[in-house]
């Protein structure tokens, strides 16, 4: 743990979001004075070398994405920054944009200045009400002092940042869904290709990037590519946000190393498990990846370790999970998520989500029949790889690996008629249980 | 176990309350043109989310009238309104108390009890998740998650939050509620962290 946090170091100081603490304790937009000396391919080119991927939960190469943005076009470009934090187990971009929004804001404006676009869309949340008023707030002193605007800081280049409050929608956290959300529609994803980088925002090429990657940027063009990967394991290079909770002592965002073992996070920076109870299994990145054992956390915690594990680093959610935990009723739980999220565009995705949401109900509630197994992987199965975009597939993942991992609980649930882990921290009242 | 419609769609398509006239206040109507100037000249249907929050924040929900308005405002029909209406979970299409209670349900505030939380509003208050009571004060609502999982349980009230509630505060956290209003919940950590009281957002 001798990591010193970089993003989040000053979060907990007082005033940490003002402009003026940003320009004094944080080299603040020395970042965007530097980038707009360069040309904006050298801004992309040393994106690249950073290797700097997706903070959102693709990972995906951030300075490839800005390099796929069509160039020879007259239209238009635009960034569109994810912060529709909708993932559960996710808090990490809410910390950013409320005690470090100058941040973001550079971040904007820098990789504006790298495609070619003049304008970015911050897409927060409609549940981030109180985070958008700081945003919007910060935004016009960034305005007032030459940051954003007409000819910026004397380049003659031009930006503008401005907030887009969305309604509560997760399939919003989706590029495409977030595209069509921001042009006044359904949040539903579109058939790609063509990709955003294409034809994106009003038909315009678009680069979508998540809050937390685009506040890394600052940080690599000042202190250059080489620094920035060498925080990390190959590849998975810079800072790295986590967000712990559930059943532990300290639940909260912890900036960190990908070096950092999984147990690490959970045992040392989040304080161990409440009451010293034995840890069941953990989602390590958002609720749409597989489910991790005891036996698997001394990994480092990187978007490749934890792939070879057989799982993924997502959005960096660990959500930590007691003996106390049934992992039937937690299939339930977060397909009540899906379900109840589903888009409905793509049918194997709004249909198969009611199944199995109805299937787990039978079984928590003692009703289920050895069949209803089987069918559950059916279901599973049919929506995998089905669907327009990755909500279908993390939508099965809690399902799929429930049942990989922890068969003989539902086996139970069938033998038994009934949850054979009630814990008391659920309702005592079947409707408020969600096996009415 | 009889799976019925009734029991698990809550999709069947209802009409929207025809509603009296609706027009934006003077106020509203300056904040509308002001935000839509944030888009293409061409692209106005982006404004459309914005616009429907003025209308629910002007009239507590959206009914027929007031989606045609903002429809004639962005330059859609209707019923592109009122698709985009029907897709937001934000949007109430109905009346709703004065403090509405979103408990967030999902995996970690779960973990944390917040199915005990929504039993205890639910006995406290008298009624069922998506009721309003007789008084129009509080409406209760289970959303899903609400992004706040390291202080769960978690409850949104309107555009507020409040932190860490437990079922056995639920009593006097309705109590406090009913006497001083927004002042009496915690608001988000971070807020309070960054030494600024609740509600002041550098405004």
């Amino acid at each position: 743990m001798t990591y010193e946090p970089i993003l989040t170091k000053y979060v907990n100081e007082p005033n940490s979001y003002t402009l003026d603490f940003y320009l004094q304790r944080q080299r603040g937009y020395e970042g965007l004075r530097k980038a707009l000396s360069l040309q904006p391919n050298d801004i992309i080119e040393q994106v690249k070398a950073s290797g700097l991927r997706g903070r959102g939960g693709a990972g995906f190469p951030t300075g490839m994405k800005w390099q796929f943005v069509l160039k020879d076009t007259p239209k238009p470009k635009y960034i569109c920054c994810n912060a529709d934090e909708s993932e559960p187990g996710t808090f990490k971009d809410h910390v950013l944009m409320e005690r470090n929004p100058h941040l973001l804001i550079e971040g904007c404006a820098i990789g504006c200045y790298a495609i070619g676009a003049k304008v970015a869309y911050i897409y927060i949340r409609g549940e981030f009400y109180h985070v958008q008023e700081i945003l919007e707030a910060e935004i016009e002193r960034a305005y007032k002092a030459g940051y954003l605007g007409r000819n910026v800081l004397g380049s003659g280049f031009d930006c503008d940042v401005y907030v887009h409050r969305g309604a509560g929608a997760y399939e919003a956290g989706e590029e495409t869904a977030l595209i069509e959300s921001l042009e006044g529609n359904r949040a539903q994803p579109r058939i790609k290709p063509p990709f955003p980088a294409v034809a994106g925002l009003y038909q315009c090429p678009t680069a979508v990037n998540n809050v937390e990657t685009l506040c890394n940027v600052p940080l690599i063009v000042l202190n250059g590519p080489e620094w920035f990967a060498s925080l990390g394991p190959e590849k998975n290079g810079g800072p790295k946000l986590f967000c712990v909770s559930g059943h532990v002592k300290k639940p909260g965002v912890y900036e960190a190393s990908m070096n950092t073992t999984l147990r690490e996070l959970i045992y040392d920076y989040a304080g161990g498990m409440i009451d010293n109870r034995p840890l069941k299994a953990i989602i390590p990145g958002g609720s749409s990846v597989p489910l991790l054992l005891p036996e698997q956390l001394d990994i480092p915690a990187s978007f490749d370790s934890i792939q070879k594990a057989g799982s993924l680093l997502g959005s960096a959610g660990l959500i930590v999970m007691n003996d106390s935990v049934c992992m039937v009723w937690l299939a339930m739980n977060l397909l009540h998520f899906y379900r109840h999220e589903s888009c409905g565009k793509c049918t194997p995705c709004r249909e198969g989500c009611d199944w199995l949401y109805k299937l787990l109900v039978r079984l928590e509630a003692g009703e289920g029949q050895q069949k209803d197994l089987d069918l559950l992987f059916g279901v599973s199965s049919n929506i995998v790889g089905k669907t327009l975009c990755a909500f279908g597939d993390a939508a099965a993942t809690p399902v799929l690996s429930t049942m990989k991992l922890f068969r003989q609980e539902y086996e139970a649930h069938v033998r038994e008629g009934r949850c054979t882990l009630p814990a008391e921290w659920r309702a005592k009242q079947a409707i408020f249980a969600g096996t009415h | 176990m009889e799976y019925t419609p009734a029991r698990f769609h809550a999709s069947a398509r209802t009409l929207l309350e025809q509603g009296p006239d609706f027009a934006y206040t003077p106020e509203n109507q300056a904040k509308f043109d002001a935000n839509v100037k944030q888009y293409p000249a061409d692209q106005r249907k982006s404004a459309i989310l914005y616009a429907l929050y003025l209308a629910q924040a002007q009239q507590g929900y959206l009914t027929a009238a007031a989606v045609r308005y903002v429809a004639d405002q962005i330059g859609c029909t209707a019923a592109e309104a009122e698709d985009v209406v029907s897709y937001y979970t934000m949007f109430f299409t109905r009346p709703v108390g004065k403090y509405v209670l979103n408990v967030c349900r999902t995996l970690s505030c779960a973990l944390m009890g917040a199915e005990r939380v929504t039993e205890a509003l639910s006995e406290a208050i008298g009624i069922s998740p998506g009721e309003t009571d007789p008084t129009g004060t509080f409406t209760l609502l289970e959303v899903e998650c609400l992004g706040a999982c390291d202080r769960a349980p978690v409850v949104m009230v309107n555009d507020d939050w409040h932190e860490q509630l437990s079922p056995e505060q639920v009593v006097t956290f309705l109590q406090q509620l009913h006497a001083r209003g927004y002042a009496s919940l915690t608001g988000c950590h971070l807020h309070r962290e960054g030494g600024r009281a609740k509600g002041e957002a550098g405004r």
